[in-house]
């Protein structure tokens, strides 16, 4: 799809899209490395954000109410369904820790993590799931101030689908904490369907095994609030992640997505890609994607993607790509972002057959999500998505489409 | 029966300048079972002939009219005019991503006949249509245009044509980019619809090769925005020889 810039997108979205990079490292590197960034558990290393920090500046901390407080005043509902062979526990949250997992990367995940016992979901060794695992979390409550710690174990070469369903209202700051086994291959996804009050904030981690792939699709549909941040490492050569999201933001809503990629290891691959809707003249998305190669990860292959699509006049999209390269041994790292309206040349194509301009317009936002829809593991979790997605659609006024297109694209490659 | 009648059409484009005039009154009329072709050298309007018949926001209308079967068809929108039986094959297809084409012909048809297609006949239709355009089936799971190679685009253009069934069908450049065994199931494909559905045509070309393929009953010299000559398959036969030289000159003059 050709898109337009948004002459509302933040002038460092512009300049880190839109500058001619070569592969030296120099042209990437953002003020301050993400590799400077505070990871801790401790509640103290991370002071309550006023929303002028880098990390929070597309936020709105105001609307979070005390959900970067600790001290939870509930729970959500839990509704499990396990296949055989996957148990899920507690334990202490010291011990969950020694397990080896990411710290906390802001405060909504430092005070998520601030519990005394963790969830623990274990997928054992070589367990080949033929189906998922369902984890319905239900908050009935918007009063309620939840924090929750869930641990999601996968041994080595397992294979696996864990499905997290966000419904209801709640205020939820969530760390979820995936280690994938060596040569696993582990799915999440997180479906956000939450009521137009829900506020969540969440930190979904991976440790990547060697040669495990890993995969994180989010779909973010409801809420007031919502900021999923999906980081991944790697325990070790060989790691394969892709992060997938889709978000649809009506008036009123706030979807941010964030993703950091710390290419820690040598010749891991990494894919993130991410596309939203937007409709309603206070619909707000921000998505920023930092990805990190360091010095010893040779042979890394990144590529990190945002589209989004303004439906209607008023709505704001922020698209933030970083890449940071500290070695010039990789194989390829590379960025594009884009944000704009309707394609003339393809609304007038699909008219031209007969198709009048509403359906067009519906079938060319379908056709926007499809890639990333087609990626979901679930039949029933790609029907409601795509049943979601068309309900969202069956209320818009749209904006006017343009001819105009601006789309960045780069692309560097070193072979070694 | 059918007949599309344009009378005195004039159109400009929007430049950086002000207004770009680019065709300067063209009269045509195709009736069905007629083809008509149009030939002419590049820039001297033959595509903005075609976008404007079909409705393209790019091109504004300054004076003229177009009509089908009495019915204005400059007053309708682009899928008005589709749905009233026009088609224009277009001389540069555009990429849908992530609609397959299955989806997209299945969507028009629709759209065309006002109701969905039976299915077990659609399918088999759809099958028939592509087997005589040499298409593979796996073509139909592929995105619209996306990635198709310059032949590929063109077949798909036909395969349209045959299975919305229009009254009448606009080829811009549908032989450009075509080596010649493309070029011939391309006609064939064209001849086909021409013989089950009494289509009138009006072929845009910039060669004289597609004709020996498909048969013109008219031909129409377009030079610099408006028909300067018309006449039989003979007239092609002069311009193979002799090229557009002789028109520009006049154009010019
Ligand atoms: N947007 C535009 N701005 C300026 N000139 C245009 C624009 N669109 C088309 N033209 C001009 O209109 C003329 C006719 O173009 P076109 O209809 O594509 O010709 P043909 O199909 O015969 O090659 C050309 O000279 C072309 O440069
Ligand atoms: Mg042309």
């Amino acid at each position: 799809m050709s898109l337009v810039a948004d002459t509302s997108r933040p002038v460092d979205a512009v300049t880190a899209a839109g500058r001619a990079h070569t592969d030296s490292a120099a042209a990437f590197v953002p003020d301050k490395s993400r590799a400077e960034r505070t990871a801790s558990f401790d509640v103290a290393d991370f002071p309550v954000p006023s929303g002028r920090e880098e990390e929070w500046r597309f936020t709105p901390v105001k609307k979070l109410r005390g959900l970067l407080e600790t001290g939870a005043t509930g729970r959500l509902r839990w509704e499990t369904v396990l296949p055989e062979g996957v148990t899920l526990s507690t334990l202490p949250a010291a011990d969950a820790r020694a397990l080896g997992l990411l710290p906390p990367q802001d405060r909504a995940a430092v005070v998520a993590a601030d519990v005394d016992t963790v969830t623990l979901l274990d997928i054992p060794a070589e367990a080949e799931l033929s189906e998922p695992v369902r984890i319905r979390l239900v908050g009935d409550d918007l009063e309620q101030r939840v924090h929750e710690h869930l641990v999601v174990r996968a041994g080595h070469h397992a294979k696996a689908t864990v499905l997290l369903a966000h419904r209801g209202s709640a205020q939820y700051s969530q760390l979820v904490s995936v280690l994938t086994g060596d040569a696993s291959d582990v799915t999440l996804v997180s479906a956000q369907r939450w009521e137009d009050d829900a506020i969540h904030l969440a930190q979904h981690d991976a440790l990547v095994g060697r040669d495990a792939t890993y995969r994180h699709i989010s779909l973010t549909l409801g809420g007031q609030v919502v900021r999923l941040n999906a980081n991944v490492r790697y325990a070790g050569p060989g790691g394969d992640a892709t992060l997938l999201g889709v978000y649809f933001a009506d008036s009123g809503q706030h979807l941010e997505h964030r993703s950091f990629v710390d290419h820690n290891t040598a010749h891991c691959k990494s894919h993130v890609t991410y596309k939203g809707a937007l409709q309603g003249d206070t619909a707000r998305t921000v998505w920023v994607g930092d990805a990190l190669i360091r010095a010893e990860a040779e042979g890394t292959d990144t590529y990190e993607l945002n589209r989004n699509l303004i439906l209607t006049d008023g709505a704001r999209a922020d698209s933030v790509p970083n890449l940071e390269i500290e070695t010039g041994e990789i194989e390829g790292a590379g960025h594009a972002s884009a944000t704009g309206r309707f394609d003339d040349l393809q609304l007038f194509y699909l008219q031209a057959r007969g198709i009048p301009e509403d359906e067009a317009k519906r079938l060319v936002v379908r056709g926007f999500f499809a890639d990333i829809i087609r990626e979901i593991p679930l039949a029933d979790l790609r029907d409601e998505a795509t049943a979601a997605i068309e309900h969202e659609l069956a209320t818009t006024e749209y904006a006017a489409s343009t001819t105009s297109t601006s789309t960045t694209l780069d692309r560097t490659s070193k072979e070694n | 029966m059918s007949t599309l009648e344009i009378k005195g059409l004039t159109v400009s484009v929007q430049t950086e300048d002000g207004p770009k005039e680019i065709l300067r009154g063209v009269d045509l009329t195709v009736n069905s079972g007629e083809t008509h072709a149009i030939m002419g050298p590049n820039g001297s309007g033959k595509s903005t002939l075609a976008y404007s018949i079909a409705g393209h926001p790019k091109y504004t209308v300054t004076g003229g009219t177009v009509t089908l079967d009495g019915e204005d068809v400059l007053a309708m929108s682009v899928d008005e005019r589709a749905r009233a039986g026009l088609f224009l094959a277009m001389q540069y297809p555009v990429e849908v991503p992530g609609v397959t084409v299955s989806n997209f012909l299945r969507t028009a048809k629709t759209a065309i006949d006002g109701e969905a297609p039976k299915l077990r006949t659609w399918v088999k239709d759809v099958k028939q249509a592509m087997n005589n355009l040499r298409m593979d089936p796996a073509f139909a799971e592929r995105n619209v245009n996306e990635g198709f190679s310059g032949g590929e685009k063109k077949r798909h253009e036909i395969l349209q044509l045959q299975l919305l069934k229009p009254k009448m069908a606009i080829l811009d450049e549908t032989d450009s980019g075509l080596d010649i065994d493309a070029l011939r199931i391309v006609s064939e494909g064209v001849n086909q619809a021409k013989d089950e559905t009494d289509l009138g045509v009006l072929l845009i070309t910039h060669y004289t090769r597609i004709l020996r393929y498909i048969q013109p009953d008219f031909v129409h010299v377009f030079v610099d925005g408006r028909i300067v000559e018309e006449g039989g398959k003979e007239l092609a036969d002069r311009l193979e020889e002799e090229g557009y030289d002789r028109f520009l000159t006049q154009a010019s003059a």
